[in-house]
């Protein structure tokens, strides 16, 4: 099943992370130039669309699956005057596409919202089924002011829904009036209508006590080198509307205004992306409109990172994982999100070259999106660079067996099933220089090393790991 | 401190906005002549303008979980304190601050302040500008006792509900009056909502105009309950008694969890403050 919402979000992000390195620094508009103004008409669709061309509409990539006829309006329903947009979310199997969405686009200059504190709108479902999600800001674009709510309950009879704006002085020109991705994830499979009705922007003063967030709230600590940079995530805002219910809206980054402690070890763009500049320790925080946001990163730098030792092997010896200097054979998992896991994973990449950074690890591990068939391959390499004495990681190498899932028993940690696994700890590891290991593909998996599923690794805390390839000699 | 006498929850059923102006209707006098009292004769005032404790000559404390420890009569969750913490006088404002801690046994601590035996009024306008906190299990209010109930056991010796208000309804207030034969869940009541507006995000004034045969409630500017000698009557079917010509005393309290709020939630923000900019006492 295809969940287009956090497809959409980590697109996004891409995005984000590519406009960070070109966008410099901000300068106040100086008061004696008269701004632009744009339209401010909030209606998006009452009985038809307000100020819109016909062509209003923009689904997602039908290649990603999107469904792009089941759009349309309906004179048979409405909340109010006619008529109201009706959308059916097709079953998972449709040949048409599984889910639909899209976005509903200002093809003018775009509109000043500034007056405004919330996108609202009226709808209904023919099933109580769950809608992925609602918002705007994505104009297909920049997609620099998204907001997105996620989950909306539908019910089968008409009810109000309020997506509160993060900060509307930001909206002086946006063209991404609204944003919906809807599946059948709630419904296990079945199809539903769903119709919305009166989406405009309105003023309803009852949005209040706003809680931005960063980072999930959490305050990180992350080892890093000059010359890297980090992207920062999870950003939302959270309002208290009238009904007294908390929402809380996916927030994109230039909602957010960002500090940096120390401008001489790290600067962060409006786009939140950080970049280490220099040696020394510095701490970003965030605030919308004023508010300081929860969570934080504080980010050490000890200089730059030497690059790892340049592979000599030919690619056609090598089936690689992670490596500036191969084709990857699988594309992989870097953060799979154990359960218990405490460890924090961030691919760093500075002068071109990339490395995996691994902070305060107990278990995580790389799932890799397909299986790898190492099977006349007969070692493993790995670059590992620690900063403290007496680190040990231990790596894992799983093959997965034919059902291609990870059996684990979940007492021992041991491989079940059908698979195995061949266990190799680096220990002795120099400090700060790396270290490189070349680990046998024997024992357990010595026979059976022809659906290799992830490395999983266990210990550290803190380690930096390159160039991580499967190969014969 | 033998003072029993609780604010009691109130199991509120708003009446319909039809019957309420048919009594606002009804509670004009078939003749025609209404009597309008004036109260601008400035009696008591605090502005909260000396920083620390409130002014001990008009103020004292409700200290614990009430004289039964069961929450003040309605299984409220705080222990109330004088405590700074809890009570303190900044920046021209009277802070009454809710914190989530344990404290002898409760989970929460806040404070109740009362004029009792310091500054006590039959009648007049009584009026406060305040801004209150937000979120499930909140229940700030600003309410009158009458001074007798030593003698005669709450609800005979009257209340009068000035400002209530439950943290998860951010745009509804209430105003009640409490006496025999209309007390707790059956008390005359009503609710006042702004239009685009919260009670959690700015100050606004809540008062009554109490006179001999009505008490007036507003919000602002807006009045929107009058309660009178014949509307006891009738809302009891002849069984209510107007208990409101003795002296009454005020008090100033944020509440945590009861009754009638229910108790805080997981997004319940601790700690958050009542700022209360005055208090003011008219007579006629």
């Amino acid at each position: 099943m295809k969940n287009i919402k956090f497809n959409y979000f980590k697109n996004l992000s891409l995005v984000f992370l590519m406009l960070g390195l070109i966008i410099g620094c901000d300068r106040d508009i100086s008061d004696d130039a008269a701004l632009a103004s744009f339209p401010n008409t909030a209606e998006i669709f009452t009985d038809n669309p307000v100020g819109l061309t016909d062509d209003f509409f923009i689904s997602f990539d039908p290649v990603e699956g999107a469904n792009t006829e089941g759009f349309g309006t309906d004179d048979n329903e409405a909340y109010q005057g006619t008529s109201s947009i009706r959308i059916e979310v097709p079953a998972p199997n449709d040949p048409n596409g599984g889910f639909i969405g899209g976005i509903f686009k200002d093809r003018g200059e775009g509109r000043d919202l500034t007056q405004y504190d919330a996108l609202t709108f009226w709808a209904k479902g023919s099933l109580t089924a769950t809608v992925g999600l609602v918002g705007f800001g994505t104009d297909f674009e920049e997609d620099k002011y998204a907001v997105g709510l996620e989950n909306i309950q539908l019910s089968t009879d008409w009810r109000k829904y309020t997506v509160p704006i993060p900060d509307a002085s930001k909206l002086t020109q946006e063209k991404g009036m609204f944003i919906f991705s809807a599946g059948t994830q709630s419904t296990n499979g079945l199809g539903y209508t769903l119709w919305i009705d009166e989406l405009r922007f309105e003023n309803l003063g009852t949005i209040a006590q706003p809680r931005p967030v960063i980072l999930n709230g959490q305050d990180l600590v992350q080892q890093s080198f000059t010359g890297s940079s980090i992207p920062l995530s999870g950003f939302t805002q959270t309002f208290n509307i009238e009904s007294g219910d908390n929402v809380t809206v996916q927030t994109a980054p230039s909602y957010f205004d960002f500090v940096s402690s120390d401008t001489s070890v790290a600067l962060v763009n409006e786009l939140g992306v950080v970049s280490v500049v220099g040696s020394g320790t510095a701490t970003i925080t965030a605030s919308i409109s004023s508010v300081l946001a929860n969570g934080s990163l504080e980010v050490t730098s000890t200089g730059a990172l030497p690059t790892a030792p340049v592979p000599t092997l030919a690619q056609s010896n090598v089936k690689s994982i992670f490596s500036d200097a191969y084709t990857i054979d699988t594309s992989s998992e870097f953060s799979p999100d154990f359960g218990g896991s405490t460890t924090q994973a961030t691919v760093v990449t500075s002068n071109n070259d990339s490395v995996l950074i691994y902070t305060n690890n107990n278990f995580t591990g790389i799932i890799f999106d397909n299986t790898v068939d190492a099977s006349a391959l007969s070692f493993m390499h790995v670059d590992v660079y620690v900063q403290q004495a007496g680190v040990q990681v231990e790596f894992q190498i799983r093959d997965i067996g034919a059902n291609g899932e990870i059996n684990t028993n979940i007492f021992t940690g041991q491989p079940e099933g059908d698979d195995a696994d061949r266990r190799f700890t680096a220990s002795g590891v120099t400090v700060n220089g790396w270290n490189s290991f070349d680990i046998p593909l024997n024992g357990a998996i010595a026979n059976q090393k022809n659906n290799l599923g992830a490395i999983i690794l266990a210990g550290g805390p803190n380690f930096i790991l390159d160039n991580i390839y499967f190969y014969t000699p | 401190m033998n003072n029993i006498y609780n604010k009691t929850s109130i199991r509120i059923v708003f009446k319909s906005v039809a019957v309420v102006s048919f009594l606002m209707m009804a509670s004009c006098d078939p003749d025609e002549t209404q009597t309008v009292a004036e109260f601008n004769n400035l009696v008591m005032q605090d502005e909260f303008d000396v920083e620390g404790a409130p002014n001990s000559a008009l103020w004292t404390y409700d200290i614990g979980t009430g004289p039964g420890n069961d929450g003040w009569g309605n299984n409220e969750l705080q222990y109330y304190t004088d405590r700074t913490e809890n009570v303190t006088v900044e920046n021209g404002y009277l802070l009454i601050t809710a914190k989530e801690e344990a404290f002898n046994g409760s989970n929460y601590t806040s404070a109740r302040i009362k004029t009792e035996g310091l500054f006590e009024q039959a009648y007049g306008r009584f009026e406060a500008r305040i801004k209150v906190p937000y979120g499930k299990g909140y229940w700030p209010a600003f309410w009158l006792l009458g001074n007798d109930c030593d003698q005669n056991a709450w609800p005979q010796c009257g209340e009068i509900d000035i400002m209530e208000y439950l943290g998860d309804q951010p745009t509804t207030v209430f105003g009640s009056a409490h006496g025999p034969g209309y007390s707790a869940g059956n008390a005359i009541t009503k609710e006042y909502v702004l239009e685009n507006d919260r009670f959690d995000t700015g100050f606004h004034v809540f008062g009554i105009e109490w006179a001999p045969d009505y008490i007036n409630y507003y919000v602002d500017d807006v009045l929107y309950q009058q309660i009178t000698r014949e509307d006891v009557f009738e809302e009891t079917d002849g069984q209510g008694e107007w208990v409101f010509d003795q002296p009454f005393y005020i008090i100033l309290n944020v509440a945590i969890g009861g009754n009638l709020p229910g108790a805080p939630n997981a997004e319940t923000v601790f700690p958050q403050t009542m700022l209360v900019d005055y208090v003011r006492v008219y007579q006629p």
